[in-house]
C-alpha cells in the first residue's frame, strides 16, 4: 500500500478529526487535485473545508508541495511525485 | 463561560462563514479555515464607555479596555500605549499637504514598536487562559515585545525569526532571556514552520492560535488617533502593509467609535502602504483585483517583507470600501521618507515609517491624497533597530583634531559665503 500510496500529506490540526485522527496520511502520485479529490472519496467532510464550492483552495488556505508555496508552482496542476510531502495549514498573520 | 469570565467579549467569530466558537486559543474556523474574530457585546460597553469614561482613565492603550478582548483587568503591558500625536507642520509643507500628523508608535512602550500593543492584549489574554509559555513568528518588533514583556510578567517565550534579521532586532530580543530561534528562510517560512509547532505544542503563539486577541490590540493605535484629534476620525490615514492587519484595525477602530458615538461618523479613507520589493498588496490594488499573488520578499523593510499576507484580502477590501488607495515605494524612496520625518520632524523612524511616509508623499504628489484635505501618517516602529539600513546613506561625520582652525575649515566648507 505505502509503495503506491508515496506521497506524503500532513493534515492541520483542525482536519484531524475527520481523518481519523491521523496527522499525515498518504495518496497517490498525480496532480495536486487528483490528491485533493482522493481525500473527498476517503474522508467526509475535508474536501469542502479545503476548497470552495467552484472546488478552488480556499484564500484562506495554503498549500505546499516539498515546502514551495504551491501558488509559486502550478496551483491545483502541481504534480506530485513518488515521495513527495504536501503540507495544507491555515493562512498566517503578520509579525 | 459565565459573562463575567468574558468581560465584554461574546464568542470567536468566523469572518467568512459567521460560526460562533468559545473564547479559547484557536484562531481558524473549523469549516472553512475562516479567521476567527473577537465578537463583543456593543450593548454592555455603549453604556460604560464614553469620552468621560475614557478621560478619566490612565493614558495608555487600556484606557479603551472594554474594546479589547480581555475578560479581567489586563495583566501584561499595561503602561502600553498612548503615544503622541504630532502635528507635522514642516513635513507638511515638505509633502505638499494642507494638515499632516503623525501618530508615532516609534516611542512605544517598552520596546519601540506598535507591536507592543498587540502583546499586551495577547500575553494579557494568555495568562487569562493558563499559558505558561508563549512564542511567536517576527519579522523582528513582535520579538522583541513577546520577549521583553513575557519576561516582565514571568513567563517563558519561544520566538522564531528569519536568520538574516538586523542586529539591532536580534540583540533587542536576546537581552530579556527569551529562546531565539533564527530560521534559515523568509518570515513566510518562519510562519509556516510556527503553524506547524503551534499544532504540536501547548504554547501561547501570539500570532497563531491567540491571533484573535493579538490582532485587537492594532485597535488602540485608532482609538487614540481619533481622542488625539479632538474625537474625530482623520479624513485620510497612511498605514504601512505586512499582513495587511493594522490597516483593517485601525478600519474597525473608526468603525467601533463611530458606531458607539464616541466620535462622529465622518467618511473617513485608509490607504496602504507598501515596499516595491514586497508588493503583493497594493499591486493587486493598483490592479484593481480582490485577491494578491504571493511573492518572495526582496526589500530593505525586513518588518513588512511577508509575501503571503494574512489579511491581504481583507486590507484590499478595507480599502475599496473607504475609497482609499495602495502604494508602493522602492528601497531609495523609503531611505529617503526615513530622511524626511528625522529631517522635518525630528521622529527617526525604522525602513517601515520611511515606507509609509514615501506613499504618503506619493500619493499627495498623485492628488489621491488632495493638498487640500488632512493626514495621519501611522508610525509603527523606531529607526534605532533598522540602522543597518541606512547607514551610509546619511551623511558621514568629519572628524578634526581638537583644533578651532580646523574646525573653522570645516565650517567655511559648510558656509563659503560667510566669513569668519
Amino acid at each position: 500500500m505505502e509503495g503506491i500510496m508515496s506521497v506524503r500529506v500532513s493534515i492541520p490540526p483542525t482536519l484531524r478529526g475527520l481523518c481519523g485522527g491521523e496527522a499525515t496520511v498518504r495518496v497517490r502520485p498525480g496532480t495536486v487535485a487528483e490528491a485533493m479529490q482522493q481525500l473527498r472519496e476517503r474522508y467526509n467532510g475535508v474536501h469542502e473545508r479545503l476548497c470552495n464550492e467552484r472546488g478552488e483552495i480556499r484564500g484562506s488556505v495554503l498549500m505546499f508541495v516539498n515546502d514551495e508555496d504551491i501558488r509559486f508552482l502550478r496551483d491545483q496542476e502541481t504534480e506530485l511525485r513518488p515521495g513527495d510531502e504536501v503540507s495544507i495549514i491555515p493562512a498566517f498573520a503578520g509579525g | 463561560m459565565s459573562q463575567s469570565h468574558q468581560g465584554y467579549m461574546k464568542a470567536l467569530k468566523c469572518r467568512e462563514c459567521g460560526r460562533e466558537y468559545p473564547l479559547a486559543a484557536t484562531h481558524v474556523c473549523e469549516f472553512d479555515f475562516g479567521p476567527l474574530e473577537v465578537a463583543y457585546d456593543y450593548e454592555r460597553i455603549r453604556a460604560v464607555l464614553n469620552r468621560e469614561s475614557i478621560a478619566s482613565r490612565p493614558r495608555s492603550m487600556w484606557r479603551y479596555r472594554e474594546l479589547l478582548p480581555v475578560a479581567g483587568e489586563p495583566t501584561v503591558g499595561r503602561e502600553v500605549g498612548y503615544t503622541p500625536l504630532i502635528k507635522a507642520d514642516r513635513l507638511a509643507r515638505r509633502l505638499g499637504i494642507r494638515e499632516l500628523w503623525v501618530k508615532n508608535d516609534a516611542v512605544n512602550y517598552p520596546t519601540l514598536s506598535f507591536k507592543d500593543r498587540v502583546v499586551s492584549v495577547a500575553l494579557s489574554r494568555s495568562v487569562e487562559l493558563g499559558f505558561k509559555t508563549v512564542a511567536c513568528a517576527s519579522t523582528g518588533n513582535l520579538a522583541n515585545s513577546v520577549a521583553a514583556n513575557a519576561a516582565a510578567a514571568g513567563l517563558e517565550a519561544y520566538v522564531f525569526i528569519p536568520s538574516d534579521l538586523e542586529q539591532g532586532k536580534v540583540v533587542n530580543s536576546l537581552v530579556y532571556g527569551a529562546r531565539v530561534i533564527g530560521i534559515r528562510g523568509h518570515y513566510d517560512e518562519v510562519n509556516r514552520l510556527c503553524a506547524e509547532i503551534a499544532g504540536k505544542y501547548p504554547w501561547a503563539f501570539v500570532n497563531v492560535n491567540m491571533r484573535p486577541y493579538y490582532a485587537e490590540g492594532s485597535k488602540s493605535m485608532g482609538f487614540e488617533i481619533q481622542e488625539q484629534m479632538g474625537w474625530r476620525i482623520p479624513e485620510h490615514t497612511v498605514v504601512c502593509m505586512a499582513s495587511g492587519s493594522l490597516l483593517t484595525k485601525i478600519h474597525k477602530s473608526y468603525q467601533e467609535f463611530s458606531k458607539l458615538g464616541i466620535v462622529p461618523n465622518t467618511p473617513w479613507k485608509i490607504h496602504g502602504a507598501q515596499a516595491t520589493g514586497c508588493n503583493p498588496i497594493t499591486l493587486a490594488k493598483k490592479a484593481g483585483l480582490d485577491f494578491f499573488k504571493p511573492q518572495k520578499p526582496n526589500t530593505i523593510a525586513k518588518s513588512l517583507a511577508i509575501g503571503t499576507p494574512a489579511d491581504g484580502f481583507y486590507a484590499l477590501k478595507v480599502m475599496k470600501e473607504t475609497g482609499g488607495h495602495g502604494e508602493d515605494v522602492t528601497d531609495d524612496e523609503i531611505r529617503e521618507g526615513i530622511r524626511m520625518l528625522a529631517e522635518c520632524e525630528g521622529i527617526f523612524a525604522e525602513t517601515a515609517g520611511g515606507v509609509t511616509v514615501g506613499v504618503a508623499r506619493k500619493l499627495i504628489a498623485q492628488g489621491k491624497i488632495p493638498a487640500d484635505s488632512s493626514a495621519v501618517l501611522c508610525i509603527t516602529g523606531n529607526g534605532l533597530k533598522t540602522l543597518d539600513a541606512v547607514v551610509g546613506h546619511v551623511g558621514e561625520t568629519r572628524e578634526i583634531r581638537p583644533s578651532l582652525r580646523e574646525f573653522e575649515g570645516v565650517l567655511a566648507s559648510d558656509r563659503p559665503t560667510v566669513s569668519a
